[in-house]
């Protein structure tokens, strides 16, 4: 037993707080605190910023340009980035296509589209979801049939996050429906400007809209963008799957977040005194610290485990069901804290320029308290999670 | 014991249960929010039509009801609706405390709106902690301050301003909108309805516009807030049965894994531990409807132990209804989305479930 980060991860540390430091404006960075909506030039500008660094991918190899840091560093790299309020590294191509592309696309598949990734040439977004399919992905329906050099490719996908921004999305779509539902599924990229991809946006309770329905008609998708081989596709979306599930515990957003709350409650009166100081509030905040510290301890053990490599099992869904729980929890305080100045809706203050009603601070607590519900939702939801964990346990009692 | 409503409630109920469910559909209700009033006039005088505001209001001052359980009916069924109208505003905070009986007449039958200006900036949840001024200056009276979040005031006629007078107590006073000095920077609400800060710069008004006696509104501030807060409670009874009943059916028709999700153990346990509390909700809120009109102190530890029940059990039902659906209940245009911003909203006025449960232990000493 060991509690301490060794001599090289602490400098690892300092090299990253330095550059954040250097390289991480307090314009984007309040931006980030705030909750506001990130505009596409906002993530393309701090993508490039780390890709001048060699940063941007942290989890690919050197071969493809990646920093090929281990678990521990990207943990590192992933907690400072978080409580200096950096963007957060847009997943679709960096975390999800390219340890797929890196794993089962072939050569020409991985000269052309990874670099594009690194660049910012390529926006990624993710097919996954559909309208009948979402907890229960494997039963989705979009269908892709063979036409000479070329797919066909008709159905809907849903939850597209940030699609609006993309030129290109990777795609779950069923090649053979006359198998078992895992078993008839291949792994498309399909290039948005084609004629039939249709983008409409979702808005969402709090007002934002990120997520997007993608409908896809008649779209012809030439056969060198299948990834592997055709029917394999469940294999390579669990892949990927388990990498969108790397940094899921969030510990490093709960600690920039815990902040935030200390932060209003050190300003906000209750009865003549600072909130903080209330025994009732003090209590809730105490506690959510209490499991946050636990469980940013079950995660360094499971990173741990991982660099000396050993894979991540069920942990993972530990970690996602606790994780977003107090994500969710430290949210559901900040919103609290702001008393009545959460009721202004601040559509408006997800925005650049808005008239402060009330303290900054107060602006966006109710929309983020809201949005984050679905932390709980998406990336296989928590009683999805729940259930992988007790079958785990308990075998497949029948 | 009788827990039946009277005969003349159940009527009132049905009635107004019957036109929101065929009015106030999702699709209108999305409208109302996204339009620049924030309310939809139309349905105002229609629901005063249908005696919405004349329930809130005693016999002697032209009403039919007026009681704890009169306002509970009322506001039960504005909740089911999800109705964003500021019937609490206008028929309960303000319309309590006017004295006129001409406008409590134009009031009930739907042609005045009214705004109270109480809360202020750094006022949180406290009602006396007003810093506003009323000053008097040559047989008139000079206010300075800032009012915070007041509801309806851009729609309002007439707003009930308070401020602390010399002897330092606190008096209201009405004041028309367009009154010069007072400026109002206004917002849309989370929950639907608008708002706005309400700035008082040399606001002066004549002295005849002190509604009661100086300095003497602190008390009938209490009881006025104590028969808003139930309403409130109500209100969240009602969205709380619209949120369980959208996941009830959602539970029956949504499939995945080849069977409707409400199959599934995990989920019924939860809908269950949902069905327990709403009763126990509901409960709470007859208890406190049936002792608003008990003494003050007896009176607001009851309202303290509904709303911190409310808070708590709120909470609980508009995440579970949520997560329970999934990714349809985030977005906009599905109805829970409302009901659940709604019910959360609530905690945030007049107190919320910390603040309710500081007083019931102050009150229970």
């Amino acid at each position: 037993m060991d509690l301490n980060y060794t001599p090289e991860e602490d400098a690892f540390r300092a090299e990253v707080k330095a550059f954040l430091a250097e390289k991480l404006t307090p314009d984007l960075a309040n931006k980030v605190a705030q909750g506001r909506e990130l505009t596409k030039q906002d993530h393309d500008h701090w993508h490039a910023t780390l890709n001048a660094r060699g940063w941007l991918a942290g989890n690919w190899p050197a071969e493809y340009g990646g920093a090929a840091w281990d678990a521990v560093q990207r943990h590192i790299f992933e907690e400072e980035c978080a409580m200096a309020n950096a963007p957060r590294i847009v997943p679709f191509g960096l975390a999800m296509l390219g340890p797929v592309l890196q794993k089962f696309g072939n050569d020409a598949q991985k000269k052309h589209w990874l670099p594009r990734i690194l660049n910012g040439d390529d926006w990624w977004c993710q097919g996954y979801s559909e309208p009948g399919a979402g907890s229960d992905l494997a039963s989705l329906k979009t269908r892709a049939v063979r036409d000479g050099d070329h797919y066909i490719v008709n159905g809907q996908k849903t939850w597209t996050t940030l699609g609006q921004h993309a030129n290109m999305i990777f795609c779950l779509v069923r090649t053979n429906p006359d198998v078992k539902a895992q078993e008839g599924i291949s792994f498309l990229l399909i290039d948005m400007n084609t004629a039939g991809v249709e983008v409409r946006p979702i808005v969402l309770l709090d007002g934002s809209a990120e997520v997007n329905e993608v409908w896809l008609t008649n779209v012809r998708v030439p056969v060198e963008n299948l990834v592997g081989d055709e029917n394999k596709g469940w294999t390579y979306a669990k892949y990927l799957l388990t990498h969108e599930r790397t940094n899921i515990a969030g510990v490093g957003f709960s600690t920039a977040g815990l902040e935030a709350v200390k932060r209003i409650a050190r300003t906000e009166m209750a009865g003549g005194r600072p909130l903080i100081e209330n025994p009732f509030f003090a209590a809730r905040l105490a506690q959510v610290e209490i499991d946050l510290m636990a469980m940013a301890a079950t995660n360094l053990r499971v990173i741990s485990q991982a660099a000396s490599g050993q894979a991540p099992g069920v942990e993972s869904s530990m970690l996602k069901v606790k994780g977003t729980l107090i994500r969710q929890e430290i949210n559901d305080l900040a919103r609290r804290a702001a008393g009545p100045y959460a009721l202004p809706f601040a559509s408006e203050a997800m925005e650049e320029t808005n008239d402060a009603i009330g303290p900054d601070y107060a602006a966006t607590v109710t929309t983020r308290y809201l949005n984050n519900r679905k932390l709980s939702i998406y990336g296989g939801s928590n009683e999805v999670q729940r259930q992988i964990i007790a079958k785990t346990a308990l075998g497949a009692m029948r | 014991m009788n827990f039946e409503l009277t005969e003349e409630r159940q009527m009132l109920q049905d009635t107004l249960r019957r036109f929101l469910r065929t009015c106030y559909t999702t699709e209108f209700r999305n409208g109302v929010i996204a339009s620049d009033q924030g309310y939809s006039p139309k349905i105002w005088t229609d629901l005063a039509e249908l005696g919405v505001i004349g329930a809130l209001f005693n016999e002697d001052q032209g009403g039919f009801g007026g009681t704890g359980f009169d306002i509970a009916t009322v506001f039960e069924e504005l909740g089911r609706a999800g109705v964003v109208e500021p019937f609490l505003e206008t028929g309960l905070l303000a319309g309590r405390l006017l004295n006129q009986q001409d406008m409590i007449d134009q009031i009930i039958a739907g042609q005045l709106q009214l705004a109270f200006a109480h809360a202020e900036p750094n006022s949180r949840y406290d009602l006396n902690d007003v810093s506003t001024l009323a000053t008097m200056l040559a047989n008139k009276i000079v206010l300075n301050g800032r009012k915070a979040v007041v509801a309806n005031a851009e729609a309002a006629d007439y707003l009930i301003i308070s401020a602390r007078e010399s002897g330092d107590d606190i008096s209201f006073f009405l004041v028309p909108r367009d009154t010069k000095g007072m400026k109002l920077q206004g917002y849309p609400m989370t929950d639907g309805g608008r708002a706005a800060e309400v700035i008082l710069d040399d606001v002066t008004i004549d002295v005849t516009s002190r509604i009661g006696i100086p300095g003497q509104a602190l008390n009938q501030i209490e009881t006025t807030i104590a028969a808003a807060t139930v309403a409130l409670c109500a209100e969240a009874l009602g969205l709380m049965e619209t949120a369980i009943q959208l996941t009830i059916d959602y539970l029956g028709t949504r499939k995945q894994f080849g069977k409707p999700i409400g199959s599934f153990q995990a989920l019924q346990h939860r809908m269950a531990d949902m069905l327990i509390e709403l009763e126990q909700v509901r409960s709470i809120v007859i208890l406190a409807a049936g002792h608003l009109e008990t003494a003050p102190n007896i009176r607001d530890r009851y309202v303290s132990a509904a709303k911190n029940l409310i808070g708590r059990v709120g909470r609980l039902v508009a995440e579970e209804s949520i997560q329970m659906h999934g990714g349809i209940a985030m977005t906009e245009e599905y109805e829970l989305a409302h009901i659940a911003k709604r019910i959360i909203m609530i905690d945030h006025k007049l107190g919320d479930t910390d603040y309710h449960l500081e007083r019931f232990i102050a009150l229970s000493a």
